[in-house]
């Protein structure tokens, strides 16, 4: 019979039970293997398949380290070239254009290159989309987890999960021909008449790309990252706390206020931080809009380039080794940032919701 | 007086809690407005441009009108069966490991943080360590005709085995679920398709006819030349598929990670001391048992990684860098749809914005199906929300 048939073992128990009160009578002799015990013997020991399994899923799980030290060696191996030229000045410093005083940003021609620009750039469209995105993503997830009714709250989130879902490229596509048309014709020209005497809304871009065009599309990209983490956090409050608040008499919001955003807060610090995180290193849409002009501009509505834009832009065509050095430099840089941000933002959530089920009940 | 004072400021409390009541509304319908706007457009440009052409033709060229985008398909369909070969066993691999081996330990406390410290890096930055890691770098190697030979003949066997070995076991399987049929009639059928299988393999190799999926991978993947005193192999040192293919297998890892190890925590403990208690060994029990039952939970959390690195285009921007051709080889530039659509999206032609518009649609509408799967499995049966 073939031994490896699970349906043995159920059966053989059964015709078993008979030798027991034998041996417990004679108990000099020998003592008899049972049925179950020979079975087991005869099929060998399975500790080294057992450990031969555990420390293959044990480099499965090593290799996410391989991964990250992977990466940060190959950005530090190739970005070299460009460190030995210009040392840490590359971030804070731009050469200056003999004839006309400019400062000269990004010249790969004459192999002149500094990353003030795009770290600019990737700091305004990442800001504005903050901006943007925060109350909008706080108003959701308090209309999520504390007034919503209940037939709403799953079609509601997994809508919102479905905006995380859409890829930046058709976020992109979708910027390109619907939302910066509408910056051009309506938006842009209203901020400059109303807000131009800030100075931070010009009219001499007429393409409607820019800051702006970056930042709003970033910011609905960020927002279900936002909005979900913080509902997560708003529903790892115990209910507890809303009771308490309430029966002192408080009305919904001040309930909201004070027994839920409170408690909340660290969390909803971690998923800002984390969205922040998102929008630093997107790429895709942020290229089709920013405009890609390497320059710094107050104006919001200038063109612009950011970090992930000028690698997307470049890289491919990269001409020289030092320029291909300098790109990996700014990725090394976006890496860096975006590691540290991310490593903040996932402490600050774990912080929040970790303990909570203990704490609910 | 105080009373009315007491008044107004409950008045003013109301007022308040009404205000932001509205506000959240109103944030709610702006954060769905765009959504719905996006699938509005998507649809609406969409569904006009697409027809057969588009999923048989290869594009046209620059000005004309027509053609497809069949060859980004293929190229999308390469690329991430691809990175789901890499992706996906080292996810479920290191998944495994946090949820049943290092449960609580420092080092898998560690590992999930890493995963997840790593699902935040840009994807652009992967793009930038497959390039330095295989486009940047020229791996090539010298064989002499006898290894060569041998080594070929070895794969070409080997993945002909596999494959046919999968055959073995799939109709093992469907013979086992007839319960009817008796134990010897399986090993009849079981030899007989083991003699068959290595008598086809090496009448495939004697014939030189193309092998299994294995051998094509393999052989596609490496540029052979010869030479006068053997072949060299050699891959990488160029824009190829497999660069590409690498980026997005690296960002399938930690998403997969993640959901595999979420899955396996909501298997009820009972169920392995069950299989333990039956005397299975462990590994057993966890491929078995527990993965098994998670399974569900497992592959559509595949699906979500999946579905999320099918629209990635930022790492193939200078790995897999595009193609208008038919290509499906793993060592030379391979179209994908999302690169496609960059590519169209900032075209001077109305005729590729269309095209633009209708690639977007077939995406979105990959990525509904599987964002709408996940949602489906894990919300009933087993794996609802037990944890």
């Amino acid at each position: 019979m073939d031994s490896t048939l699970p349906e043995i073992r159920i059966h053989q128990p059964q015709t078993e039970p008979a030798p027991e009160p034998e041996s417990a009578v004679a108990p000099a002799a020998v003592p008899e293997h049972s049925v179950i015990r020979r079975y087991l013997l005869a099929r060998g020991n399975s500790a080294v398949t057992d450990h031969v399994f555990k420390v293959l899923m044990l480099l499965c799980a090593l290799s996410i380290f391989l991964i990250v030290a992977l990466i940060a060696y190959q950005l530090i191996d190739k970005s070299q070239l460009n460190w030995a030229q210009s040392g840490l000045k590359f971030f804070y410093t731009a050469s200056k254009d003999p004839v006309t005083g400019q400062p000269v940003y990004w010249d790969p021609v004459n192999g002149d290159f500094s990353a003030i620009p795009f770290i600019y750039g990737t700091l305004v469209s990442s800001f504005l989309s903050l901006l943007f995105a925060v109350p909008l993503a706080i108003g959701v997830a308090i209309f999520l987890t504390e007034m919503c009714p209940r037939f709403l709250r799953g079609p509601l989130a997994f809508l919102t999960e479905l905006l995380a879902a859409i890829p930046s490229i058709i976020y992109g596509l979708w910027a390109i021909f619907v939302l910066v048309p509408l910056l051009r014709e309506y938006v842009n020209p209203f901020l400059f008449k109303t807000l131009g005497w800030t100075g931070l809304f010009s009219d001499d871009n007429p393409t409607g790309l820019g800051y702006m065009a970056a930042g709003i599309i970033l910011a609905i990209m960020i927002l279900p990252i936002i909005s979900s983490l913080t509902r997560e956090v708003m529903t790892a409050v115990p209910h507890s706390q809303r009771e308490a608040v309430l029966a002192l008499g408080a009305t919904r919001w001040e309930m909201i206020r004070m027994g839920v955003l409170r408690n909340a807060r660290i969390g909803i610090v971690g998923a800002v931080i984390l969205g922040l995180g998102r929008a630093l290193g997107e790429t895709m849409a942020v290229t089709m809009v920013i405009g890609n002009t390497p320059e710094v501009h107050k104006s919001l509505l200038a063109n612009g380039a950011s970090m992930a834009s000028v690698i997307a832009n470049e890289f491919a065509e990269a001409t020289s080794d030092l320029h291909r050095s300098a790109l990996v430099e700014i990725g090394l840089a976006l890496f860096v940032v975006t590691i540290i941000v991310n490593a903040i933002a996932q402490v600050l959530v774990w912080a929040v919701t970790r303990g909570t089920p203990s704490q609910a009940h | 007086m105080s009373t009315s004072a007491l008044q107004l400021r409950s008045r003013f409390r109301a007022i308040t809690d009404h205000t932001v009541t509205v506000l959240a509304i109103v944030a709610t319908i702006l954060v769905i407005a765009p959504l719905a706007v996006i699938f509005a457009e998507l649809i609406y440009k969409g569904i006009s441009s697409l027809n057969l052409d588009f999923f048989t033709k290869v594009p046209a060229p620059e000005g004309e009108t027509g053609g497809g985008m069949a060859n980004a398909i293929v190229g999308s369909a390469v690329l991430l069966g691809l990175s789901s070969l890499i992706g996906i066993p080292i996810g479920i691999g290191s998944g495994i490991y946090l949820a049943e081996f290092g449960r609580g330990t420092k080092l898998a406390n560690t590992v999930r943080f890493t995963a997840d410290v790593l699902n935040g890096v840009p994807s652009i930055v992967m793009g930038v360590t497959a390039y330095a890691l295989i486009v940047a770098i020229k791996y090539s190697f010298h064989l002499s005709n006898f290894i060569f030979i041998a080594l070929a003949g070895l794969i070409y066997v080997i993945s002909n085995l596999l494959f046919i070995g999968i055959l073995i076991l799939s109709v093992r399987h469907l013979l086992r679920s007839a319960r009817s049929f008796v134990w010897s009639i399986r090993v009849v059928v079981s030899m007989i398709l083991a003699g068959a299988a290595g008598i086809l393999s090496l009448g495939l190799l004697v014939l030189r006819l193309p092998g299994p999926l294995a051998f094509s991978l393999v052989k596609s993947a490496i540029d052979i030349v010869q030479d006068d005193r053997g072949y060299s192999l050699s891959f990488g040192g160029h824009f190829s598929a497999l660069s590409g293919g690498v980026a997005l297998g690296i960002m399938m890892i930690p998403t997969v990670c993640r959901s595999t190890e979420e899955m396996l925590l909501m298997v009820p403990h009972a169920v392995r001391e069950a299989a333990l208690g039956l005397g299975v060994p462990n590994w057993r029990s966890v491929l078995s048992i527990t993965v098994k039952t998670a399974s569900p939970g497992i592959i559509t959390g595949c699906m979500l990684a999946f579905a999320r690195v099918a629209g990635e285009t930022a790492p193939l921007l200078f790995t897999a860098l595009g193609n208008q051709f038919w290509s499906t080889s793993l060592n030379e530039p391979i179209a994908a749809l999302p690169l496609q659509i960059y590519i169209y999206a900032s075209s001077p032609y109305e005729d590729q914005r269309r095209m633009a518009w209708a690639g977007a649609l077939v995406l979105i509408a990959l990525i509904v199906i599987a964002v709408s799967l996940v949602r489906w499995v894990t919300s009933r049966g087993v794996l609802k929300g037990n944890s």
